[in-house]
């Protein structure tokens, strides 16, 4: 692999004291399989319920309880792990990861470690700013989630809810090919791109069906590999680059102090921005992985996998290679509107039958611009994508300026109401009519007679009887007409 | 009415049926002679009430010519099995008032079936152990004795005890190394280990995965393929069930066995084992031979590698498989200092020493630095010793042994040479390894008067073979001594 | 088998007590750890026997793993999942604090 000799970019690099430093980013992505039951039980998944409501007796590790496997989960992991350019294994096993812990039921997590269900693959990301980047795939395993904990009920107790116990996970874990915190969070984004393109996870950070465990070292600029800390359970892109630069640095001061770095798991305190040690040393694990007994190998056949192989969906990567060829826009644009199925999909129905930059524009625009300002989700956002090609045939047609647009498009996130209403509503229909342009233009240029004189010297004064014109008709008139009566009657 | 307790299963079955008593009546005579029996300490748990309400419902049932396989019989069971609202402790004080909320399929499949159940039987803790001297709740005691309190072996030790003694008409065991088959040959009763996936193992609390199975303990072979067929069945529950259907056992039991060939494999035999342990076993040469079947001498050259493989396969599955009990969702807990103290604390008060010992044991042959010496290596002698019955499989149809190397011992003689006790397992462990069926049968008495067993070993999901085999050979053994009764 | 360990030391049994969760008494631990020799001597003899080329054998069945439909078929009983907790509430296990 290249990628693993991968020298960051310079500008990457972090100042040192006697030299520059530069950070290796490996990650391991947990995404939630989007199955209507847990791996091991027939238990619901969905989330937000009533404490200890979705167990199963499976699921609390009852005497004598036992896991059968959910056959949707399998297949999901085969979907994912195509879409990640991976190496499908026909055979697979589940193994036991011993340790102890309220939330975790059994005493021990059931996952894959010696055979994974995918093995190697590679992925392409864009960092932000930056050229793009292979990253290797090591492998992707299925396992069970733990339940919760719930510390702030109780000053002396903890509560546990095993709701989420059993929940499958598919664990993706990356080669150390990342070199920057962009770089990092462009692997995650895109990752999230291709299970939301599958349907194999929704992707929701928030409610934390994708997080990531992301693992951290520092060296000189191409010298050998520091050891590494794991930061567990970084739940949304900026924590993630947060958690790196604040990782990084630690490390670096640590190093540069004389100091050794400990191999240690960590956590990322959101309100802080700091990372802080998780587990004291004396409690070192030991996770005496081995097969589980109550459950026996998975099988499955290169048939089975041709069948997934033939129906996947358009993933992230092919759907920006048509978008630039389809639609006409950059490349650019093409990899934001792709970058995940949402945003595709939305794009796909506002660009269709209307001029696909002008709707790529306003998308990437006006629309996250607003979303992102009100941090709201595109599948959440008030504007939906009807709405806002209403808004845009508006301007197709002529019927308001660009400029008036925007004022209108405030008012659709704002929900008062769709764009006709709007501009109905508020009287903003852009004036075509000539006549009635002529006179505004005529009245204007009487009110301002000896400006309209010195136009013939200076061609520049167009600009300022464009803008009372337009003043006067209170922005609805069209600009293009307005300048060409304007020109015809000042002469020029 | 004493007389109800001595029936097989068999005639109790086919009294209940023509009605020539009610299961009110067999049911009290078992209550009354478990009442009897309480020095025996067969019982952990006795769920008498309910049973007498059992009995009516069967007796309803049968009136109206109705009723399961196993209608009206006062059965007993393993405190291994999980039974709805009725306490199941594993032998362990680590469960405390436990009442599970499900009852395990194979209790389930019995209840199905009409059984009336006793209560719930004693056991060495968590099934660990060869003389039931590991319970929670104190020692089972042999029907058999001679002088001194002899162990009824284990770890179904109350089992067999309550089957020896004429408490019950049957009753539900486990065997993961030979805790079905020991305790039948130290009790004078028969015993079968199904093949592995025959019983569903959902409910049951788990020992070593791999290697537990549920099977019967009962006075005649007939009885074990009675209880055999209604315990076993394909469960979706258990990913290990095996879904192949049993062949009717209670024909094969006096099905000719003439032409059949008996594997005789020369490595079951042991230094220090008794001289009439050597001759019983010719003896049951002698009697499948004048029965028609063949002998052939077979080899089976990893056998005696099976006991410490499966001193590391075992422990290593409990390790984990005990995790569970943590005093967290259920159990006893011991409160201590913080998190860590109470995980403590809890496990060290609600473990045994033998549970502790075993858990130590497997954890440290699955750590770090130790699992490919230990336990990889073990897991492959594991199929070094499948290989052997494979390759024994050509030449044979089932095999005949010795089920134990002693008759039943004192009690308190073994228990603090771990490996002397260990040793029990000898010739039982190997069909645990291997998923095969295999039964001990009563074949004669010692020159103390303690009862020894002999083993059928089948070829897997061939039951039907061993209980033809299994049954030839209690026709000629003839074996009908009783354990005098002392104890009322 | 040369990289094989017996000697199974006072602190090793520390270790393993820990991972076990299993309370030892610090002067139970040197008995403890001669009773771990005593039993790792007789397995030893596993280390004779030549396993080169052999596949471990993890199950007794040869089969696949039976797979279930992705179906919601359990949960909803609560009272069942908490019904033998030592402690509970508002529907929670309750439990020794697992954080400072």
């Amino acid at each position: 692999m290249f990628t693993a000799k991968r020298v960051a970019d310079k500008k990457d690099w972090l100042s040192g004291r006697d030299h520059d430093w530069e950070i290796i980013i490996g990650l391991e992505v947990h995404a939630q399989v989007a199955s209507k039951s847990k791996l091991f039980s027939g238990a619901a998944t969905e989330y937000g319920a009533e404490p200890n409501t979705q167990v199963s007796l499976v699921d609390a590790a009852m005497p004598g309880m036992l896991p059968v496997v959910n056959e949707f989960c399998i297949e999901q992991a085969v979907r994912t792990g195509l879409g990640l350019n991976a190496q499908i294994n026909l055979y697979s096993r589940f193994d036991r990861k011993n340790y102890f812990y309220p939330d975790l039921p059994q005493g021990y997590q059931i996952s894959q470690f010696e055979f994974p269900i995918v093995g190697e693959g590679e992925i392409e990301i864009e960092p932000e700013g930056g050229e793009a980047v292979i990253v290797g795939i090591e492998r992707l395993h299925l396992e069970q989630d733990a339940g919760k904990s719930i510390h702030d009920l109780s000053p002396d107790d903890t509560f546990v809810d095993l709701n989420r116990s059993g929940v499958c996970l598919m664990e993706i874990v990356s080669k150390p090919d990342m070199r920057s915190p962009e770089e990092a969070s462009a692997y995650v984004e895109k990752v999230r791109g291709i299970v939301r393109a599958l349907g194999t996870c929704d992707g929701d950070m928030e409610k934390g069906n994708l997080r990531a465990d992301v693992n951290v070292s520092v060296r000189k600029p191409g010298g050998d590999l520091g050891t590494r800390c794991e930061i567990k359970n970084v739940n949304s892109m900026r924590f993630i680059r947060q958690a790196i630069n604040y990782e990084a640095r630690r490390q670096i001061d640590i190093l540069e102090a004389g100091g050794e770095i400990d191999q240690e798991t960590r956590l990322f305190d959101n309100a802080k921005g700091e990372t802080r040690t998780m587990r004291s040393k004396e409690d070192a694990h030991d996770y005496r992985y081995f097969p589980d007994p109550d459950l026996l190998p998975i099988n499955i056949t290169q048939e089975f996998v041709d069948g997934i192989k033939a129906n996947l969906p358009e993933l992230p990567d092919a759907r920006k290679a048509r978008f630039v060829v389809d639609y006409g826009i950059p490349e650019y644009d093409a990899r934001i509107l792709t970058a995940d199925k949402a945003k595709g999909d939305f794009y796909e129905r506002l660009a269709k039958g209307r001029d696909a930059k002008i709707a790529a524009n306003w998308m990437m625009g006006d629309l996250f611009g607003a979303l992102n300002k009100a941090s709201i989700n595109l599948d959440d956002s008030p504007v939906n994508s009807d709405a806002l090609g209403e808004l845009l045939d508006l301007i197709g047609d002529k019927t308001i300026s660009g400029k008036i647009a925007k004022d209108v498009f405030e008012k659709m996130f704002a929900g008062e109401g769709g764009a006709n209403e709007i501009v109905e509503r508020e009287g903003l229909k852009q004036v075509t009519d000539t006549g009635a342009i002529e006179k505004m233009v005529q009245d204007v240029i009487d009110a301002n007679a000896d400006q309209a004189a010195k136009v013939a010297d200076n061609p520049r004064l167009v600009g300022f009887f464009v803008g009372q014109v337009m003043k006067a008709s209170g922005g609805k008139a069209n600009p293009q007409a307005v300048n060409e009566i304007l020109r015809k009657k000042l002469g020029l | 009415m004493s007389d109800l307790t001595k029936l097989t299963l068999e005639a109790a079955l086919s009294g209940l049926k023509a009605k020539d008593f009610s299961s009110v009546e067999i049911t009290k005579a078992h209550i009354d002679a478990c009442m009897d029996a309480a020095d025996l300490n067969a019982f952990i748990t006795t769920d008498f009430t309910n049973a007498m309400k059992a009995a009516e419902i069967s007796d309803a049932k049968l009136a109206k010519g109705e009723g399961g396989a196993l209608e009206g019989a006062p059965l007993g069971i393993k405190d291994l099995f999980c039974t709805e609202g009725v306490k199941t402790t594993a032998g362990s004080k680590i469960l405390g008032d436990f009442k599970p909320q499900y009852e395990c399929t194979v209790t389930e499949n019995m209840k199905r079936d009409g059984m009336v159940m006793l209560g719930k039987l004693n056991m060495d803790e968590f099934a660990m152990g060869s003389s039931n001297e590991t319970s929670a709740f104190g020692p089972v005691v042999n029907p058999w004795r001679k002088g001194e309190d002899l162990v009824p072996g284990g770890s179904s030790g109350g089992s067999a005890s309550a089957v020896a003694a004429n408490m019950c008409l049957g009753a539900t065991a486990t065997d993961t190394g030979g805790s079905i088959r020991q305790p039948a040959s130290f009790t004078g009763t028969v015993g079968i280990k199904p093949t592995y996936g025959r019983c569903s193992r959902w409910g049951i609390v788990a020992f070593a995965s791999s290697l537990d199975q549920a099977g019967p303990i009962t006075r005649t072979v007939k009885d074990s393929a009675i209880m055999l067929q209604s315990m076993a069945g394909y469960d979706a529950k258990d990913s290990t069930s095996i879904n192949k259907a049993m062949p009717d056992l209670s024909a094969a039991c006096g099905k000719s066995i003439k032409g059949m060939k008996i594997g005789i494999p020369k490595e079951y035999t042991m230094d220090g084992m008794p001289r009439e342990i050597e001759d019983l076993w010719q003896q049951g040469i002698k009697w499948l031979e004048s029965c028609g079947a063949e002998i052939v001498h077979v080899s089976l050259p990893h056998t005696k590698y099976a006991l410490p493989a499966y001193y590391i396969v075992a422990p290593a599955e409990a390790s984990s498989n005990l995790a569970r009990y943590d005093g967290m969702r259920y159990g006893e807990r011991v409160e201590g200092d913080n998190l860590y103290d109470t995980y403590e604390r809890t496990r060290a008060e609600g473990f045994g020493k033998e549970v502790r010992r075993r858990i130590m044991m497997g954890t440290y042959v699955l750590s770090a630095g130790y699992y490919d010496a230990y336990y990889l290596q073990a897991q492959k002698v594991r199929t070094k010793i499948a290989d052997d019955f494979k390759r024994a499989w050509e030449k044979c149809d089932a095999l005949l042994t010795p089920t134990c190397p002693s008759a039943a011992f004192a009690v308190g003689r073994k228990l603090n040479d771990p490996v002397t006790m260990y040793l029990n397992d000898i010739f039982t462990v190997t069909a645990n390894l291997a998923g095969l069926p295999a039964m001990s049968v009563p074949a004669a008495l010692d020159n103390n008067g303690l009862p020894l067993g002999l083993q059928i070993i089948g070829r897997a999901l061939d039951e039907e073979t061993v209980f033809a085999a299994s049954s030839a050979l209690e026709s000629c053994a003839g074996f009908e001594a009783k354990p005098e009764k002392w104890w009322v | 088998m040369s990289e094989k360990n017996t000697g199974v030391t006072a602190k090793t049994v520390e270790k393993i007590a820990r991972l076990s969760r299993l309370h030892v008494e610090p002067d139970r631990l040197a008995y403890l750890a001669d009773e771990m020799n005593g039993l790792l001597a007789w397995i030893e003899q596993l280390g004779e026997v030549d396993v080169k080329g052999v596949e471990p054998m993890t199950s007794a069945v040869e089969m696949p793993a039976p797979l279930r439909k992705d179906e919601i078929t359990d949960g909803g009983v609560r009272d069942k999942v908490l019904a033998n907790a030592p402690k509970t509430e508002s529907g929670y296990f309750v439990v020794p604090r697992s954080v400072e």
